[in-house]
């Protein structure tokens, strides 16, 4: 795996994610600067970390989906190479048109910073080949604007085409107003671009991987990812 | 020359922060408010004179940045 992680003014999630790519794959990812206009060269995975990129300013992800090196990210993605976003990550390839909808301000106008639960919808993506479809992992989230909308076109476009990848569940999986924490229509947490190659989602994965301190449950999304690119390459 | 983009939410886009703002000014007891939008505006200089062409320049800075056209709208004036 030779990965990359994007990094602009303001995100400062560059380290975990760093931390979790190396830990999981055994390699070292390249860190992206934002005015870089190409990817190191034999990138086969991109990330786009969490923070608040820009402060925030204008619109979640608004002026990061606009620097330079998203035009690479572009180039790559349309020639099929694996594209990841959290967080901020998300909210910037929606924000680069990489992906379809918005993430609005959270329903209960509240920051949430905990844990949730998330119903993996399918197995049969490079993103979660390390978990069954159906399964429920627990990971946290962070974030004040992750309320995910679009037109209902869009939305049911993404539901045909089994592009939600993820969606906060209770703890026994069930799909409840009550456990979709930021308002998200459907419940959605993640969702992958038509051609199956960009995910973005809200949650952190990168953030429980470690026995020592957390729940294990996003060690599969990246495991996953590494046996998908070995096999690859 | 001056100008002034207005951007808005669409119509049917939930706005948490219009309802806040809604219910705060219905704590302070303004009466009367049936409902609130919370918009951006954003006040623009322009080199130049021609407001057909400062029309144009606006429009797409709204459409590359300003308003996320998924959600939103915008109005473009050109104030002279």
């Amino acid at each position: 795996m030779k990965s990359a992680v994007l990094v602009f003014p303001g995100i400062n999630r560059e380290r975990d994610m760093a931390r979790t790519l190396k830990l999981i794959s055994g390699a070292e990812p390249a860190m992206v600067w934002h005015t870089d206009t190409q990817l190191p060269a034999g990138t086969d995975l991109v990330v786009i970390p969490g923070g608040f990129s820009y402060g925030d300013y204008l619109r979640c992800g608004a002026i990061a989906a606009r620097s330079p090196i998203m035009d690479a990210v572009r180039k790559f993605a349309a020639g099929g190479g694996l594209v990841l976003g959290v967080c901020n990550g998300f909210q910037i390839l929606c924000e680069a048109e990489l992906l379809p909808g918005v993430l609005m301000r959270n329903e209960n106008l509240r920051f949430i910073c905990r844990e949730v639960f998330l119903r993996v919808e399918r197995s049969d993506t490079p993103f979660t080949r390390g978990y069954n479809a159906g399964q429920v992992i627990r990971v946290p989230v962070a974030h004040g604007e992750g309320n995910y909308i679009a037109d209902g076109e869009t939305i049911a476009r993404l539901e045909g085409e089994g592009r939600v990848i993820f969606r906060y569940c209770s703890p026994d999986g069930m799909i409840d107003p009550n456990w979709n924490h930021n308002g998200a229509i459907n419940a959605i947490a993640g969702i992958v671009s038509d051609k199956g190659n960009v995910l973005g989602m809200m949650p952190h994965p990168e953030n429980h991987v470690e026995a020592s301190v957390s729940p294990t449950d996003g060690r599969g999304l990246f495991a996953g990812l590494a046996e998908a690119l070995e096999r690859a390459a | 020359m001056k100008a002034r983009v207005t951007v808005t939410l669409k119509s049917g886009i939930l706005d948490p922060q219009g309802k806040a703002i809604e219910g705060a000014l219905r704590s302070l007891g303004v009466e009367g408010v049936t409902a609130v939008r919370q918009g951006k505006v954003f006040d623009i200089e322009l080199e130049g004179t021609d407001r057909a062409q400062a029309e144009a320049l606006l429009k797409q800075a709204a459409d590359k940045l300003l308003a996320n056209t998924v959600i939103e709208n915008y109005r473009v004036d050109v104030l002279g």
